[in-house]
C-alpha cells in the first residue's frame, strides 16, 4: 500500500517536472517588450545629446531621470553635463552631481565610482564637484 | 486681466494688465505692458503669484523651474556673462556664487534636520505636567469622599463574608483560604 502510494507520488513528480518545461506563454505576464539596460542608457544619452536642447528639456529630462528607481550611468550623466555646458549652466551641472550622490542613498560606493568615471569630463569642462566647493556638508 | 483688491485696507495696490486696455483703445500707438505688483495688505505680507512657476527645494527635483535669484545685480550679471566662457576660468568662489544664484539650499542643507522635535516634546511634557496638576487639584478639592465600604474595617467584613459564601472555591478566592487552619494558604 505504502509503496504504491510512493510510486504514485513519484509518478506525479515526474509529470510535474515535465510541466515545468512548458512555454512561458502559459503564465500571465504582459507581452510588452522589456527595455534592456543598454537601450535605456542609450535612449537617455541621445536625449541629452540633442544639440539644440533647451533649458526646459534639460530640467525635465533630469527631473524625470532622478525620479526613476535607479542611479544613472556615468555616460548618461556625461551627456547631461555636456548639455549643461551648451546651455552655460554650471549650477545645474553641480546640482546633477549632488542629486546622483543623494540618489545612491545608503550605497556609498556608487558616488565615488561615478565621479571617478566622470573625472575626465569634469576636468575638461571645469565642473567642480560639490566636495570641492564645500557644499557636500552643511 | 486680474484685479486683486485688499478687503479692508485702502492702501492695497491693484494688479493691472495694461496690455488689454491699451490694445483695445490705442492699437498702434503703445507697446503692451504688463505690470505685476505684489498685493500689499496691512499685515505687510507678500503674496506669491501661484500662476507662474515657482522655485522649490526638493530632493526629487534637482533642477527647479526657475532660478532662486531672478533679479540679478550688475556683478551677478557680469558673473553670468563669465559663465558663458570656459568654466575652468572661474574661481571656486565664483562657482559657489553661481550655484547659490540658482539654488537656495544645497542637498546637504535640505537633508539636515532641525532640533525642533526637542521643543515639541518639551512642550508636550509641560502641558501634560500642567494637566496632571489640574487633575490632582480636582481629586483633592472637587471629588467627594470615597464610599465607607472601602474602609479597612468594611473590607475585612466583606472578605469574611466572601469566605463564608465560598466564593470561587475551585481555583479562585476561597481556594486560597485554608478552612481548617482559618488562614490564607
Amino acid at each position: 500500500m505504502i509503496s504504491a502510494a510512493v510510486m504514485r507520488g513519484i509518478g506525479t513528480l515526474t509529470r510535474t517536472r515535465a510541466a515545468f518545461t512548458a512555454p512561458l506563454a502559459v503564465r500571465c505576464y504582459s507581452h510588452a517588450k522589456v527595455e534592456t539596460d543598454e537601450e535605456f542608457d542609450s535612449r537617455w544619452v541621445t536625449y541629452f545629446s540633442k544639440p539644440d536642447l533647451d533649458t526646459w528639456e534639460l530640467r525635465k529630462g533630469m527631473n524625470t531621470l532622478i525620479g526613476y528607481d535607479l542611479v544613472p550611468e556615468p555616460k548618461i550623466l556625461d551627456s547631461a553635463l555636456r548639455a549643461c555646458r551648451r546651455l552655460n549652466d554650471l549650477a545645474s551641472a553641480i546640482r546633477i552631481l549632488e542629486a546622483v550622490k543623494d540618489k545612491s542613498g545608503p550605497h556609498k560606493e556608487i558616488y565615488p565610482y561615478v565621479i571617478q568615471e566622470l573625472r575626465p569630463t569634469l576636468q575638461e569642462l571645469g565642473i567642480s564637484t560639490p566636495e570641492e566647493l564645500g557644499i557636500h556638508k552643511v | 486681466q486680474h484685479t486683486l483688491e485688499g478687503n479692508r485696507d485702502h492702501t492695497a495696490v491693484i494688479h493691472i494688465c495694461l496690455s488689454i486696455y491699451l490694445d483695445r483703445y490705442f492699437q498702434t500707438l503703445y507697446s503692451s505692458l504688463t505690470v505685476v505688483v505684489l498685493v500689499h495688505l496691512s499685515s505687510d505680507v507678500d503674496v506669491i503669484d501661484c500662476s507662474v512657476p515657482q522655485y522649490n527645494n526638493r530632493l526629487d527635483t534637482p533642477l527647479p523651474d526657475v532660478p532662486f535669484v531672478r533679479n540679478l545685480s550688475s556683478e551677478q550679471k557680469k558673473l553670468k556673462e563669465k559663465e558663458k566662457g570656459s568654466w575652468t576660468q572661474l574661481t571656486k568662489e565664483e562657482k559657489l556664487a553661481l550655484y547659490r544664484l540658482t539654488h537656495e539650499l544645497s542637498y546637504a542643507e535640505m537633508r539636515q534636520g532641525s532640533k525642533e522635535w526637542m521643543t515639541v516634546l518639551g512642550g508636550v511634557f509641560i502641558f501634560l505636567g500642567f494637566t496632571g496638576l489640574l487633575v490632582w487639584w480636582q481629586r483633592v478639592y472637587v471629588y467627594g469622599d470615597v464610599p465607607h465600604t472601602l474602609s479597612q474595617e468594611s473590607v475585612a467584613q466583606q472578605t469574611q463574608r466572601m469566605i463564608d459564601m465560598r466564593v470561587n472555591p475551585v481555583h479562585g478566592f476561597s481556594n486560597k483560604w485554608d478552612y481548617e487552619k482559618k488562614q490564607w494558604k
